[in-house]
């Protein structure tokens, strides 16, 4: 019987393949695409503002209060964030995964790998959960820049308007470090993969060119491992966009993209406004990934 | 034998700046580990005012953490065998044949992690909420099992394309039908690939908070009932307690999981 099926199936390519990539794509198609396409549906729907009832009827009334001044600010203080973001956790990925890939001894190596990845995939909640504790007023990070006398600097920092707040875990900058620390591991792992694959011979053969080592640095490791920066910031960046959950955690009061999305659906009600508002980053990272492919990132994923 | 012209030594700043990257990724995590001891309920003073072990017998005794936790380990099982199955057919596709649209599946399940979790999490409410699904474990589950496949995907693909195809044909050649082939040869190949794609699958699954706030409705999963505590704490020692827990039931999976496939590298490039 199965040998029958078997060779049944042999002389059917295309009934085999489809027997194997059905259940996986009808799932994906089904129930994710067909959630997202509804998503897009409803961001053409409007909300009576008397009734809170969902008007379905196509309209793009919703999309037009995405321009207004509150909401743009929304995008402006988030991407701007996200770019913040992904800048720094590239300058502190960047020694760590070099160091990692190309001078640490094959068992060092191999820790450090372990070390670099465990906290990809282990608790992102409480690893923000974590920086509630270190930037508490009465906390480590507090006790700390008192101890060193920095609290005139610290004060300082906070007192801008832009990035400022009324104590470190309510400012952007407290925010900006946890968002730095939380997506750290999503850049590390590109950027060592695209340096490991830059070959020793290479860096042998510009040294004995005569290039000093900050020149080889220059002229062949960072153009070679770009790729995977940009691999990395994809994730940074797209994180960044959409979380609701830190912004919430540490109390920032000023609305990022993810938290307005989060109270727009969930208090408010009105899910055409926040469904458009998600259209948001999901057009930014559309952009972003058909930028990122021309840099040749993909390889580096 | 390495040449002198690259010079094989860090330089002190590097190694530095190495070592404050890699503090950084770990001493945060820590904290929460001295936190469970403090005797201090309200605040998070630091120095401790002194130290307890008492949290712990606390926290055993909280009804609704083990019906958290019992709930949070069920829907990682379900979403995880989910992922199993799904991710392997779809790498076992994408391996043996090529066919029109074999990007556009990779593109596909790559999605679900690619496009921030609040999108996956709010079209999957809607959706369930235009067709009036009421919310429950499987719906739950159904959101974990999207970002949860293409991890095992990922794994068992990066197996697949490392195998040697002659050792298929020759188990087709040999007599052995395709099922046979299956168990006999490609499934002793893929098995590590699979227990590591699964573990991480399930650590996934385990602590996802996002997508999980959009489609859990009335119940609490683990992650849930932390979040919970961040926005209004009450119970700040016994969160802590969690805290800790969760990070040590996902590190063993995690770690075994990165030594499996560590593992499997290695001696793919002795024989490379």
């Amino acid at each position: 019987m199965l040998n029958r099926a078997s060779t049944y199936l042999y002389h059917r390519p295309r009934l085999a393949l489809a027997l194997l990539l059905g259940p996986p794509m009808i799932y994906m198609v089904v129930v994710y695409l067909g959630a997202l396409f509804n998503l897009l549906i409803y961001s053409f729907y409007s909300l009576q503002e008397f009734t809170g009832l969902i008007v379905r009827e196509f309209t793009l009334s919703t999309y037009a209060q995405l321009f207004e001044p509150a909401n743009l600010d929304i995008f402006k203080r988030t991407t701007v964030m996200a770019a913040a973001v992904t800048v720094a956790d590239a300058l502190i990925a960047f020694p760590l995964s070099y160091y990692t890939a190309k001078f640490a001894s094959p068992r060092l190596k191999t820790w450090l790998v372990i070390a670099i990845t465990i906290p990809l995939w282990s608790s992102y909640l409480v690893r923000v959960y974590a920086w509630k504790l270190i930037l508490a007023q009465e906390g480590i990070l507090s006790w700390f820049i008192n101890l060193l006398h920095l609290d005139g600097v610290l004060n300082r920092l906070l007192s801008f308007e832009s990035i400022g707040g009324s104590s470190l875990a309510l400012s952007p900058i407290g925010l900006f470090i946890v968002f730095v620390y939380i997506w750290l591991p999503y850049m590390i792992l590109p950027i060592l993969t695209s340096l490991e694959r830059v070959p020793k011979s290479l860096l042998e053969a510009s040294g004995d060119l005569g290039a000093k080592p900050l020149q080889t640095f220059r002229t062949v490791i960072l153009p070679l491992a770009f790729p995977g920066v940009v691999a990395g910031s994809i994730f940074t960046f797209s994180l960044t966009l959409g979380d609701f959950i830190a912004p919430i955690a540490l109390g920032n009061s000023k609305f990022f993209i993810g938290m307005a999305v989060y109270s727009y659906q969930g208090t408010a009600g009105n899910i055409p406004l926040a469904a458009a508002m998600t259209m948001g980053p999901i057009v930014i990272m559309i952009v972003y990934l058909l930028i990122a492919r021309r840099l040749g990132a993909f390889d580096a994923l | 034998m390495r040449s002198n012209s690259f010079d094989p030594k860090a330089s002190w700043g590097l190694k530095l700046a190495a070592l404050g990257g890699l503090l950084f990724l770990h001493a945060p995590i820590l904290i929460i580990f001295l936190y469970t001891l403090t005797p201090d309920e309200t605040t998070y003073t630091f120095p401790l005012p002194g130290i307890t072990f008492k949290w712990f017998g606390v926290a055993l005794q909280r009804e609704d953490l083990w019906r958290a936790l019992t709930l949070s380990l069920k829907v990682a099982t379900v979403a995880t065998i989910a992922a199993l199955i799904l991710g392997t057919l779809a790498a076992a596709a994408v391996y043996r044949s090529s066919f029109f649209g074999r990007e556009a599946v990779s593109f596909l399940l790559i999605l679900p992690i690619a496009l921030p979790g609040i999108v996956t999490g709010i079209a999957l409410r809607t959706a369930l909420g235009g067709f009036d699904i009421p919310f429950s474990f499987w719906t739950i589950v159904i959101g974990h099992a999207t970002f949860c496949v293409v991890v095992v995907y990922n794994n068992v693909l990066a197996r697949f394309r490392r195998m040697q195809g002659s050792q298929i044909e020759a188990s087709m050649d040999l007599g052995a039908n395709s099922f046979q082939t299956f168990r006999y040869v490609i499934f002793p190949n893929i098995a590590t690939a699979l227990l590591a794609g699964g573990m991480l699958a399930f650590a996934l699954s385990f602590d996802e908070v996002i997508v999980t706030t959009f489609t859990a409705g009335q119940d609490t999963t683990l992650p849930i009932w932390i979040f919970s505590q961040l926005t209004r704490p009450r119970d700040r020692p016994v969160t802590n307690v969690v805290a800790m827990l969760v990070m040590l039931i996902t590190f063993v999976p995690i770690f075994l999981a990165q030594r499996l496939s560590a593992q499997s590298s290695d001696t793919e490039g002795e024989t490379k």
